[in-house]
């Protein structure tokens, strides 16, 4: 493994978490917003607001999961290193 | 493979390293098979003995199996419809169970202290083919039930509001199994790195509430993994009119 892919595997490794994070992050805030609205409105849904809120995020939050599964595979398992 | 031997005084990190086995012309990670064997030991035991003595008034293990039954069959009839979700019950509960035992089981026992000659137990999730095996088990049961249930006329949910979306039917097919095995994987080996890492950073107290959290992350997994597989085979059983 020459140096200059080593270098381009872990500056590719942070770019895909960093950049992968931005989108759910926003998604996220917007989710809870929205969550916390619907709670303020309504106190009695917080139970069920809540629920909903979890597993939402869990679907946002597995983009970035993908961004790292990318990562983990240019840092321990890159194909690249000859 | 694995140009980073991450080795730690505290927390050995070993991403990329498995217990090799011979099997004819595979070679297959030890360490998963180990892990999943008590996995699935556990819960058969679990289950014989809340089976043996069955009461009217359910008590002790009995009681939890039937709140477990209850879990699921609502998950079930949620997502499948009220019609066919006794067939596929039995499958989600299995798919429920195992992973949930799994990911808990590879954060709560400390495996850590049985020494393997190379790599290190753990969650079977936390291994990219565990988690393929299991999407493309609900791939396939995806196409058996609508296959089973509607025949021929299953193939109209690829043409279904207009044959314009078939393309994007066929598409998805495939990026099904990629993000439900994905998913599972990437965040239970990130949980396991992220413990790690701060045990190696910090090793007193402020692991603990990281760990927790990755209970509770393994937890939603668990319960979005069943649920993503009960909402495609509901998807496929689903009658258009």
């Amino acid at each position: 493994m020459d140096s200059i892919t080593t270098a381009a595997s872990v500056v590719a490794a942070g770019l895909a978490v960093g950049l992968g994070a931005i989108g759910p992050g926003i998604g996220q805030g917007s989710a809870a917003q929205g969550a916390v609205e619907g709670i303020a409105r309504q106190p009695e849904a917080e139970g069920k607001i809540r629920g909903t809120l979890l597993l939402s995020f869990a679907f946002m939050e597995s983009l970035t999961i993908y961004g790292l599964v990318v990562a983990l595979v240019l840092l321990f398992a890159n194909p690249f290193a000859g | 493979m694995g140009f980073f031997p991450f080795v730690f005084p505290f927390a050995e990190l070993e991403v990329g390293q498995h217990l090799y086995w011979q099997l004819g012309n595979l070679r297959i990670h030890g360490q998963v098979f180990m892990t999943s064997w008590i996995v699935i030991g556990a819960l058969l035991a679990l289950v014989v003995i809340g089976t043996k003595k069955m009461e009217r008034d359910p008590r002790g293990v009995q009681n939890l199996l039937e709140f477990l039954w209850d879990y699921i069959r609502d998950l079930a009839r949620t997502q499948i419809g009220e019609k066919v979700y006794r067939d596929w019950m039995p499958f989600i509960g299995t798919l429920f169970l195992f992973i949930f035992v799994s990911n808990w089981g590879g954060a709560l026992v400390p495996w850590r202290l049985i020494h393997l000659p190379s790599g290190e137990l753990g969650a079977p999730t936390a291994d990219i083919n565990t988690t393929v095996a299991l999407a493309l088990l609900v791939s396939l049961s995806y196409f058996y039930a609508g296959l089973s249930n509607k025949g021929l006329r299953y193939f109209e949910y690829y043409v279904h509001p207009t044959p314009i979306m078939l393309p994007f039917k066929i598409v998805e097919d495939f990026t099904k199994p990629l993000s439900l095995s994905f998913r599972l994987f990437g965040n239970i080996l990130a949980d396991e790195l992220v413990v790690a890492v701060l045990v190696f950073l910090v090793p007193l107290v402020l692991p603990v509430p990281v760990m927790f959290l990755g209970l509770f992350t393994s937890a939603i997994q668990a319960l979005i993994f069943a649920t993503l597989a009960a909402y495609y085979i509901g998807e496929a059983v689903e009658e258009h009119h």
